[in-house]
């Protein structure tokens, strides 16, 4: 126990998670990675050469950040969601609650893992889409912090989701159609100032715009918004999770009866 | 007498109606404590309020009213401190069944706190027969090696107080002997249990003391002894061979009764320690020397069983 943090429990969790996602290390780490691959191969090389540069940048690489992305929310939201919805579906889920562990140990231990296997599929897409583009990150530790940030704020998110879904439908459709969508129109692949009039404007209401153009900048020193503006919404959803979860700890909602 | 290990005052717990369906009560005003070192076995049918009163213990429950202590404790304030020494064996087979043997018993005592302890978790698989199979995926056991996993997982980070809800329920009769071999080890090193189930015969055989709960309420808390002496009877038929048309004097006594034929008598009575069996033996002697034949005897001594029928039948529904 460190200032009152109960540091095993926390660990045990963390650890358990981590060996679930060697045990399933295909669907875990080398799908999203083959994926991303294909994304590459379609977008960057078949495409992208036959693209001008976007902003000064060659459009291989221009999509190397939002590709990385649409991977990171994707994956992040699915560790994170799975790791506390597992033990709902089988029950198992009574050893937690009946152990002397806080939220924060639990947060510590699910999304930990979660960011964690994250990081890793986002350091071998970087190394991948080397063998694709060149590329040279202008804020390398920016861009760490940043891949850090959304990964922790969409781990938790996939948290709630986990505690939110009582089936596998449920668990897979905020995902599927909310998440993705967004992410393919949020310039992924494109800056919306490509876009005309109204769908530019329309594009600034979804929040993966911020993400990605947050991300870019660490990148390349570019981004159709200000990154004081992406930063600022990033924590601010990262906060938000924080206090949904904290809220269904408190009342116990779809936990505890 | 030493401070109970756990005490529970006035627990209620009402679930809200769902749609307009009223509120339920599934615990109203339970009272009870548990003292330290015994074997309790809390009876009641389905749906009398057992898992949640366990619930409302490990923190699977949120009570509506009423306060838990546990080790002196007062779980709501000192819930870490209570917990970390409290291990539930759940009635569901609640687990991963991917996971290994040792590592689910390792995973568990890392979850509540304790320092990872190798020789220890060795120690617990062992006494449960499991060291065999300690690298076995969960999936690969049988339904008996699962249950043991559970017990497993519970021991792992040494609990002084287990709780077992319904331990035995839907396993053969030779691994609920089993386990009460388990359970019975598990009692002689010093650990306090409490075990919920509604097979009599399980109570019966284990426990020191027995509470009775029906409908979220408790009926009966006692020492099983003290239960089988107060509330139990013998009942005993003689078969005569001659009709009487009454009761002779020197029979008389109370609890006997002569059949609307004659061609009976039957006794019912004593204390369920032996008092019925005496005076079933008196009648039996006071025949023989009245020339009064009778040609069988049929004797039956109440069981637990029987007592706990009696208590939990025709009692109202708690109004919401």
């Amino acid at each position: 126990m460190i200032l009152g943090f109960n540091t095993r429990s926390a660990a045990a969790i963390y650890q358990r998670e981590l060996v679930r996602a060697w045990r399933t290390v295909f669907g875990s780490i080398i799908s999203p990675v083959l994926t991303t691959c294909l994304y590459f191969i379609v977008f960057g090389a078949a495409i992208g050469a036959r693209m001008n540069e976007v902003g000064g940048v060659s459009y291989g690489a221009f999509i190397v950040p939002g590709l990385l992305l649409l991977t990171l929310l994707s994956e992040s939201t699915a560790n994170g969601s799975f790791g506390i919805y597992m033990p709902r579906f089988t029950g198992a889920i009574y050893e937690l609650l009946s152990a002397p562990v806080s939220v924060a140990e639990t947060l510590v231990g699910f999304v930990g893992a979660a960011v964690t296997k994250s990081l890793i599929i986002a350091a071998i897409i970087l190394a991948t889409a080397h063998l694709f583009v060149d590329y040279e990150i202008v804020h390398p530790f920016l861009a760490f912090l940043y891949i850090v940030l959304v990964a922790s704020a969409f781990s938790l998110f996939g948290f709630i989701l986990g505690l939110w879904a009582d089936g596998f439908e449920k668990l897979q459709m905020v995902p599927l159609l909310v998440l993705t969508p967004l992410t393919f129109l949020g310039g992924t692949f494109y800056s919306i100032d490509m876009l005309a009039e109204p769908w530019r404007t329309v594009a600034l209401f979804n929040p993966i715009v911020y993400l990605v153009n947050g991300l870019r900048w660490t990148f390349f020193e570019q981004s159709d918004i200000a990154i004081g503006v992406a930063l600022g919404l990033t924590l601010a959803f990262l906060a938000a999770c924080i206090t949904a979860i904290w809220w269904i700890f408190r009342t116990g909602w779809r936990l505890r009866e | 007498m030493p401070e109970p290990i756990l005490q529970i005052a006035g627990l209620e717990k009402t679930y809200p109606g769902r749609g307009a369906a009223p509120p339920v009560k599934a615990l109203e005003n339970v009272d009870l404590e548990i003292r330290k070192g015994e074997i309790f076995a809390l009876l009641g049918p389905n749906g009398a309020g057992k898992t949640t009163l366990i619930g409302a213990v490990c923190g699977l429950v949120r009570p509506t009213g009423g306060e838990i202590r546990a080790f002196g404790m007062n779980l709501a304030h000192d819930w870490r401190k209570v917990r970390a020494r409290i291990g539930l064996v759940p009635q569901e087979m609640a687990i991963d069944i991917f996971d290994t043997v040792h590592r689910a018993v390792t995973y568990s005592r890392g979850l509540f706190g304790r320092p990872s302890d190798p020789g220890r978790v060795e120690e617990i698989l062992r006494a449960l027969s499991l060291w065999d199979k300690k690298d076995a995926q969960l999936r690969m056991l049988s339904g008996g090696m699962k249950r043991r996993v559970l017990i497993a997982k519970a021991l792992a980070h040494d609990p002084d107080l287990l709780f077992l809800d319904e331990p035995t329920a839907g396993v053969d009769v030779e691994l609920r002997r089993d386990m009460w071999e388990q359970i019975d080890k598990l009692r002689d090193q010093g650990v306090t249990i409490i075990l919920t189930t509604h097979y009599i015969e399980e109570a019966e055989e284990m426990a020191d003391r027995v509470g009775v709960i029906d409908k979220g309420r408790i009926l009966l808390v006692d020492d099983k002894d003290t239960i089988m002496r107060s509330l139990g009877r013998t009942e005993a038929r003689f078969t005569l061979d001659a009709a009487l048309s009454a009761i002779p004097a020197s029979l008389a006594r109370e609890g006997l009764s002569l059949s609307e034929d004659g061609l009976a008598l039957v006794y019912r009575g004593g204390d369920g320690a032996g008092g019925g069996k005496r005076a079933v033996a008196e009648i039996a002697q006071t025949l023989a020397r009245e020339s009064i034949g009778y040609s069988a005897i049929d004797a039956h001594e109440s069981s637990l069983e029987d007592i706990f029928v009696n208590l939990v039948k025709d009692r109202p529904e708690i109004a919401a």
